[in-house]
């Protein structure tokens, strides 16, 4: 019985999302695979990824995962990490690629220029290191993380849903951008719950004992 | 608000010890490095950076066994970098728990290397460390910077800020920058290279080498246009926790998380 199912692709390092799952849910079956029967079969799962979009839908399709995706994405508790959330959506500037189009909207990058803060202070890319992320909807995987609270982001192109509704939670860099989505039984998140302390691992154990409602 | 600054406490491991020197010499015993990394997480640090200066490749499995320890207790971004000098270097430090890894004097060797290892993993966990030191007159107006490898002793004739460039153009993520004539002094960071190299490229720039008291991670980040700031010997030795460094910068107007 696999009790999460953690997408192996190819793209990142797992190792840090799975040591994340198996802190906070010491009790569960965590997997990491990249066997579309074993995540048929897990009761949740959890779509992560890193770096370029082109490799990582190369990737997800090299290994026959696409259709293993969505039917999770359709039936049970899924959360998306970073890439994992971009994926989702129709289309990415990055390479110009089509992606899941489980989530109608685009995938954008940072603005090359004009990215000052308030002090005028050159804004870097990729936007990297902790920010704040303000919770847009109630949600159970919110459940005990303060509005406001800072988790690690690291990443250069950000989520624009069609359907403001998904929106679960926006950040500043320097304008609002989306950092959290919802529908139904998926979560995605544009940061690092894994690598984000306390705030991060309690999401992980929302996640772990969410049943999929919002 | 916004994206905070990060306080990046640094740990140089050697023989599975954490130890500190003195520009490069001189080491001095500071403990177990596991032990170390908990401490610096419940302090709230933002970031770890894992140095291995193992000289003897015997014992370059040893990082790979603390790294691992550390990524299944610590959940914050692991940085670790030494002795990478190849692809598969960066895939073993990856698959053992860190979240970024630092390339310093085989980028110089070889600067293919960053463009191959941030295409196979991407630019986010390829970090390039640019040891510099100033060359010619201290009160010329046209400062210069030139690149130094192994620990310092070899000069490359290369210039930093023309160096940080090409290596963002090869694909680093970030770049860890340490002011050599600074480092272990306690005198602060060269804030003009900080400066120099900060402006001059569009990726964060973590600044390293010199910290001594908290004013100077304060300059780094206001003078020295730093996104991140690392420090080893003043949390080591128990002169300043990383919340007291956290808490110093934020009433000076640096937006930490606290």
């Amino acid at each position: 019985m696999i009790d999460i199912a953690i997408i192996d692709y190819g793209m990142g390092n797992l190792r840090s999302v799975s040591k994340a799952l198996e802190h906070v849910a010491p009790d569960k079956n965590v997997v990491v695979t990249s066997d579309p029967t074993q995540i048929d079969a897990a009761g949740r799962v959890v779509f992560p990824g890193q770096g370029a979009m082109p490799d990582c839908m190369r990737e997800l399709d090299a290994r026959n995962l696409r259709a293993a995706v969505i039917a999770a994405a359709a039936s049970k508790p899924f959360l998306g990490i970073c890439i994992g959330l971009q994926l989702l959506f129709e289309h990415s500037e990055e390479g110009n690629t089509v992606g899941l189009g489980i989530l109608p909207g685009k995938v954008k990058r940072f603005a090359m220029q004009d990215m000052h803060d308030a002090q005028g202070n050159k804004l870097k890319v990729p936007h990297m290191g902790w920010n704040q992320v303000y919770q847009s909807q109630a949600h159970p995987l919110w459940a005990g993380i303060e509005d406001g609270s800072r988790f690690y982001f690291v990443h250069s192109y950000y989520v624009e849903p069609v359907d403001s509704g998904l929106v679960a939670g926006f950040s500043e860099y320097p304008s609002r951008f989306t950092s959290a989505v919802a529908r139904d039984n998926i979560f995605a998140v544009q940061f690092h719950p894994e690598k984000s302390q306390h705030d991060g691992l309690k999401l992980l154990s929302n996640f772990v004992h969410w049943n999929g409602n919002s | 608000m916004g994206l905070a600054k990060r306080i990046i406490p640094c740990l140089d491991v050697t023989d599975g010890r954490v130890v500190k020197g003195v520009n490069f010499a001189e080491l001095r015993d500071a403990g177990d490095p596991v032990e170390i990394a908990r401490r610096y997480d419940e302090q709230g640090a933002d970031e770890l950076a894992f140095l291995d200066i193992t000289a003897s490749s015997d014992n370059r499995g040893l990082i790979l066994h603390i790294i691992e320890e550390v990524a299944s207790q610590v959940f914050i971004p692991l940085t670790v970098g030494g002795g990478v000098r190849e692809v598969e270097d960066v895939r073993r430090l990856l698959n053992a728990g860190a979240d970024k890894v630092s390339i310093n004097t085989s980028a110089i060797l070889n600067p293919q290397l960053v463009a191959d290892a941030s295409n196979r993993f991407g630019s986010q966990c390829i970090v390039v460390a640019i040891d510099a030191k100033q060359v010619g007159e201290t009160d010329s107006k046209a400062l210069r910077w030139e690149v130094f490898t192994h620990g310092g002793r070899k000069p490359t004739g290369l210039d930093a800020v023309e160096w940080a460039k090409r290596m963002v153009a090869l694909g680093a993520g970030e770049l860890l920058l340490t002011s050599m004539d600074r480092d272990g002094t306690k005198m602060g960071f060269n804030l003009e290279l900080t400066r120099a190299i900060s402006d001059a490229v569009d990726v964060p720039v973590i600044a390293s080498g010199g910290v001594g008291n908290l004013d100077h991670l304060v300059d780094g980040i206001k003078l020295g246009g730093a996104d991140a700031v690392l420090a080893a010997s003043i949390f080591h030795y128990g002169e300043y926790t990383v919340r007291e460094a956290k808490e110093y910068m934020n009433a000076r107007g640096i937006e930490v998380r606290l």
